[in-house]
């Protein structure tokens, strides 16, 4: 089971660009966007690209992969509350998992998420990284 | 006028030690290093290849040139090491800055030149007024055989520029190029790793074309080695553009910020354009740059820079290519090094 | 609305089993639970499983039940909520029957994960999750659930040993329970030194992979009487979503579809929690267990740990929780966790549940949770 052109590409704003969506009567930012808002119904909203900042709400070290995953292991995967107010749920990469702790600031970075086998299509998508403050 | 309007670069967190690679095929370590001037390396994560890195340096391109992505009007990525055979690289990194839809892109292959060649085409793109922002990047995870000599050097890196006419950095004074159709390096279609023709690579290659580059551009610029502040030659380990140098008339604080490979390995299509952002991080305004690289096959290309003042107000903006080389490496082991590198591979 | 009783219950051994076919479970299930009732035929049939597409690329199961329950041109449905799918089964037989479409309608759970390998099991229970922003990512159910783990510890500062205590109880209630996959006792060292799964949880924390099913035949409480044997009556049913993602929710400390749940079903039933003897939860990770029990009120916010620990939910304790042994110790075939849920309630009231009998057993609560809790189905069962 692999995942098809059409719905990896269709999701390529919110997988490349973090691109959300924001709520023109309330306000409220949502990733990824929505049609309808669930707080006001409201149905206009304007793209908002995300920051990328945040800090590290919680985070777990997987050590039992899903497949195509199995050469990072073990990883952390955390979720993490960006600086607009809203949460994502990505890996945390380019340390060392046991090193990180809650409320560490991270920043986002374009990185390879998946492939589908030797001849599949390769898919990119975010992650995020330590900020280093560099 | 023409030139650098913003710049960038990226390099992973990863590095490998050449007494580590030594180690497994039983080779001498201290005469590695002393004869190869190198004495670790870069090492991509299992979920970085040259597109993630292109799109980080761009975005540190980005962040300085200070611009909307949308005025981007041409991207060209080189590579050795582009993800994949058929389809596009540079599409991957307009789309991720926001460049797209109206933005010319191209995928260039000159071994480790295709950086550089991005950058000839770009500056005189925006030359000929055809597009206001043309970015460039130079960006590889090569590969080294494993055994062979080119495994204690192959790295991975990349860097990014944007070419522009006004609010520039760095301001291109002229460019040269100097090819022929030399056999020192390749890599066949199916092939994992790249052949080379061992001690043809010196003087018949690099020595020839980088030095037929370098005294052209000199003279077609009307200028001498004491009129370059900072040189920066091809990279493929730390000997050869020390030797270049030293050969060409230049001296050690000429070529010091620009060198990069001891302590990064060659980062193919990013080796010198890497130097030029490190050199550019740290250079006096109003000093000027002589960039010139090699790719395999075989050629040079020559640039001459001077900077700016507009350069200080910006290279703060992104992370600096020296910081990101010195701080927080994280070093890995042999065994690490192959699985990141895909050297061994579980059954699918 | 008619009043709707559990008239019989039914379930087969749960593990791995090799020998078994998915329709082979499901019947076997459902017509133990047709002689236990003395019940030929059903007016409709709901079947709940997660993903019989997936997993055995079968789907219209409610089909292939009725048929090869020899139920033919019978009403048969398959009702999905990924875990929570044979609670939503059983809602919807109640449904069936409170309406008066039916006298007799079964619901079977079922789910039979071992025709696949285990990366394709762990890709299929990932599409419970929200797949491009959660299990895109490479995040496995275990790591959902650690990261509510990782944040309740912070939080309230519920330990390792509180959350391995919730194996170690459900594992002794288990080692009474011959439907069971393990029903083995486990020490607490065993929890805590067994191989970690997603930081903090550990293989001793998680339930397994297992094939199995379960059925219950609901019936109106009129036709129910007139069979002269303890039945159970579902007096209250709390159903509700939340979101999606994780990530969405508003403290990954709480599962608020649980507290939304149980006060729509505690309403229906006209009950406080303080009425309910003992309750089937959804264990799928022993710190679900502990974040349920507060959500359900229980215990307050953050006492979920010291209160297991205090033995609270043992089967001799104040308020025994999973005493089936619950999804670690019986295991969790998806689809099937909800109704055995209700079949382990029924035996309880009816007073037949052998050496796991809790004293007094006269309302139940069932508790049955999909995905990192972005839907749950409650029943309040009360014995007559």
């Amino acid at each position: 089971m692999g995942m098809h052109v059409a719905r990896y590409w269709r999701e390529i704003p919110e997988r490349y660009r973090m691109e959300a969506g924001k709520c023109k009567k309330c306000g409220t930012i949502h990733f990824p966007a929505r049609l309808i808002c669930p707080g006001c119904q409201g149905r206009e909203f304007a793209t908002v690209r995300l920051s990328g900042k945040g800090e590290l709400a919680t985070f777990t070290i997987i050590r039992v992969a899903p497949t195509g995953f199995g050469d990072l292991t073990p990883y952390a995967v955390g979720i993490v509350k960006m600086d607009e107010g809203i949460h994502v749920m990505a890996q945390i990469v380019d340390c060392n998992p046991e090193e990180l702790k809650i409320g560490d600031r991270v920043v986002s970075q374009f990185r390879r998420i998946n492939q589908e086998g030797k001849t599949g299509m390769i898919i990119y998508g975010y992650k995020f990284v330590p900020d280093l403050g560099l | 006028m023409i030139g650098i309007v913003g710049y960038g670069s990226h390099i992973p967190r990863y590095r490998i030690r050449v007494e580590e690679i030594a180690k497994v095929w039983g080779a001498d370590a201290p005469s590695y290093k002393k004869g190869l001037g190198l004495n670790e390396k870069s090492v991509p994560a299992p979920d970085e290849d040259c597109a993630t890195l292109a799109v980080n340096a761009s975005r540190n391109a980005l962040r300085r040139a200070n611009i909307d992505p949308k005025q981007i009007g041409a991207v060209y990525v080189g590579s050795e090491s582009h993800p994949y055979a058929v389809k596009p690289t540079g599409t991957i990194v307009s789309e991720a800055l926001g460049a797209c839809p109206f933005v010319h892109t191209a995928d260039l292959e000159f071994a480790c030149k295709a950086g550089t060649e991005g950058m000839f085409i770009a500056l005189h793109l925006v030359k000929s007024a055809v597009v206001q922002y043309a970015l460039a990047v130079g960006a590889d995870t090569s590969q080294g055989a494993p055994g062979d000599a080119l495994e204690f050097s192959a790295a991975a890196g990349a860097a990014a520029f944007i070419m522009g006419s006004k609010n520039l950095a760095a301001e291109l004074l002229d460019t040269h190029c100097y090819m022929t159709d030399t056999p020192d390096f390749w890599r066949r279609e199916h092939a994992y790793y790249p052949e080379h023709g061992g001690r043809f690579t010196g003087k018949p290659a690099y020595e020839k074309h980088l030095f037929s580059a370098t005294a052209g551009m000199l003279e077609k610029a009307k200028l001498k080695p004491e009129d370059i502040s900072y040189v920066i030659f091809h990279q493929p380990n730390g000997k050869f553009p020390v030797n270049a140098a030293q050969k060409l008339g230049f001296k050690e604080p000429q070529y010091k910020l620009g060198l990069l490979c001891p302590t990064l390995g060659n980062t193919y299509s990013g080796s010198s354009p890497m130097g030029l952002a490190a050199t550019l991080d740290a250079a006096e305004p109003d000093r000027l740059i002589l960039l010139v690289s090699y790719g395999s096959g075989a050629g040079s290309d020559a640039f001459v820079f001077r900077t700016t003042k507009k350069l200080l107000e910006i290279r703060d903006l992104a992370p600096k290519t020296r910081k990101q080389l010195d701080e927080h490496k994280q070093y890995i082991e042999y065994g690490t090094y192959a699985k990141f590198r895909r050297k061994i591979l579980r059954p699918e | 609305m008619n009043e709707v009783a559990v008239i019989g219950v039914g379930m087969t051994k749960w593990g791995e089993l090799w020998e078994k076919s998915l329709r082979d479970i499901s019947v076997e299930a459902a017509l133990k639970c047709l002689d236990d009732a003395g019940v030929d035929k059903v007016d409709s049939i709901t079947v709940g499983t997660m993903s019989g597409g997936l997993f055995n690329a079968q789907e219209h199961l409610g089909s292939l039940v009725a048929d090869y329950l020899g139920q033919r041109f019978v009403p048969a449905t398959r009702v999905e909520s990924a875990c929570a799918s044979g609670g939503l089964a059983v809602k919807t037989a109640y449904m069936e029957v409170a309406s008066g479409l039916s006298q007799y309608a079964l619901a079977v759970g079922v789910e039979k994960m071992t025709d696949v390998d285990g990366g394709d099991a762990t890709f299929a229970l990932a599409t419970a999750s929200d797949y491009d922003y959660e299990g895109f990512h490479g995040i496995t159910f275990p790591g959902l659930y650690a990261l509510m783990a990782v944040t309740h510890m912070k939080k309230y500062g519920t330990s390792l040993e509180q959350l391995a205590q919730v194996s170690v109880k459900n594992h002794h209630n288990g080692s009474m329970n011959p439907h069971a996959q393990f029903p083995c006792p486990v020490t607490l060292d065993q929890v805590m030194t067994s191989t970690m799964v997603a930081d903090p949880l550990r293989l001793l924390h998680c339930s397994p992979i297992t094939d199995g099913a379960a059925a219950v035949l609901l019936a109106p409480v009129a036709v129910a009487k007139k069979m002269n044997k303890p039945y159970a009556v579902i007096t209250g049913i709390g159903h509700a979503s939340d979101t999606i993602a994780l990530c969405q929710r508003k403290d990954f400390a709480k599962l608020e579809v649980v507290e939304v749940a149980v006060q729509r079903a505690l309403k229906m039933a006209e009950k406080t929690i303080r009425d309910i003897n003992f309750a089937e939860v959804h264990d799928c990770f022993s710190i679900a267990e502990i974040i349920v029990m507060e959500a359900l009120g229980v215990v307050e916010s953050g006492q979920g740990g010291p209160a297991t620990m205090n033995g609270l939910t043992a089967l001799d304790g104040g308020f025994p929780i999973n005493p089936s042994g619950g999804l670690k110790s019986k295991g969790h075939p998806v689809g099937a966790t909800g109704v055995a849920q209700v079949v382990e309630a029924v035996n309880q009231l009816r007073g037949q549940a052998g050496p796991r009998q809790i004293k007094n057993a006269r309302t139940a609560l069932t508790q049955n949770m999909g995905g990192s809790g972005a839907s749950c189905v409650i029943h309040i069962l009360e014995a007559r």
